[in-house]
């Protein structure tokens, strides 16, 4: 393995590393979502980009390269559907929240 | 090298069950899963570099794809319920 494909796969690791510590550690689902879809979605293309310098544009370098759009856009759609409705079936926000915009637009 | 990087992942995969297991309410379980189905698909794509057993990466995908169809359909559960009563 060249010394680039070894870089995006320490990236990648470390990311996800920090994700799963948030998805623990945070007080909230807002705040835990927040945190674990962003840093396991980097990581995750980070290392399915290692996959592909690793291995060229063979059938699997370029499967890895499709993975990479597919797991952004499906993380994203998902993340922002399941935190919609949880906001909508109620769930309480942490008591040191600051400031809530989204009620207001839902008035 | 890679099998440091493929235990940690492994690592963290167990830790998000703890998660599971603790979470006060449905959606921080979902949220948990879904992050260990992103977490899995790279695990798949380190097995690749690993074993040379090139099928792994459409494991992958397909868990990706399942993973996302799992939340959004519980997102739509969330949501329906409060407009019903």
């Amino acid at each position: 393995m060249n010394s680039i494909s070894i870089a995006l796969l320490v990236i990648g690791v470390t990311f996800d590393l920090f994700g799963c510590i948030g998805l623990l550690r945070l007080p909230d689902i807002y705040n835990r979502l927040q945190s674990a879809t962003k840093c396991v979605t980097l990581g995750t293309c980070s290392i399915m980009l290692a996959l592909f310098l690793h291995y060229g544009f063979t059938a699997v370098g370029i499967k890895a390269l499709i993975a990479i759009p597919l797991l952004f856009f499906a993380s994203t759609v998902g993340a922002h559907a399941l935190i919609r409705g949880s906001y909508k079936f109620g769930i309480k926000l942490t008591d040191k929240t600051v400031i809530d915009d989204y009620k207001e637009v839902e008035k | 090298m890679i099998a440091i990087f493929l235990y940690i992942l492994i690592g963290l995969s167990f830790l998000c069950f703890i998660r599971v297991l603790y979470g006060p309410t449905m959606a921080d379980r979902m949220v948990a899963i879904d992050i260990f189905g992103t977490i899995v698909a790279g695990i798949c794509a380190l097995l690749v570099i690993k074993t040379g057993r090139l099928f792994l990466i459409d494991v992958a995908i397909a868990w990706i794809i399942l993973s996302f169809i799992g939340t959004i359909a519980l997102a739509k559960y969330l949501t329906r319920k409060k407009l019903d009563e």
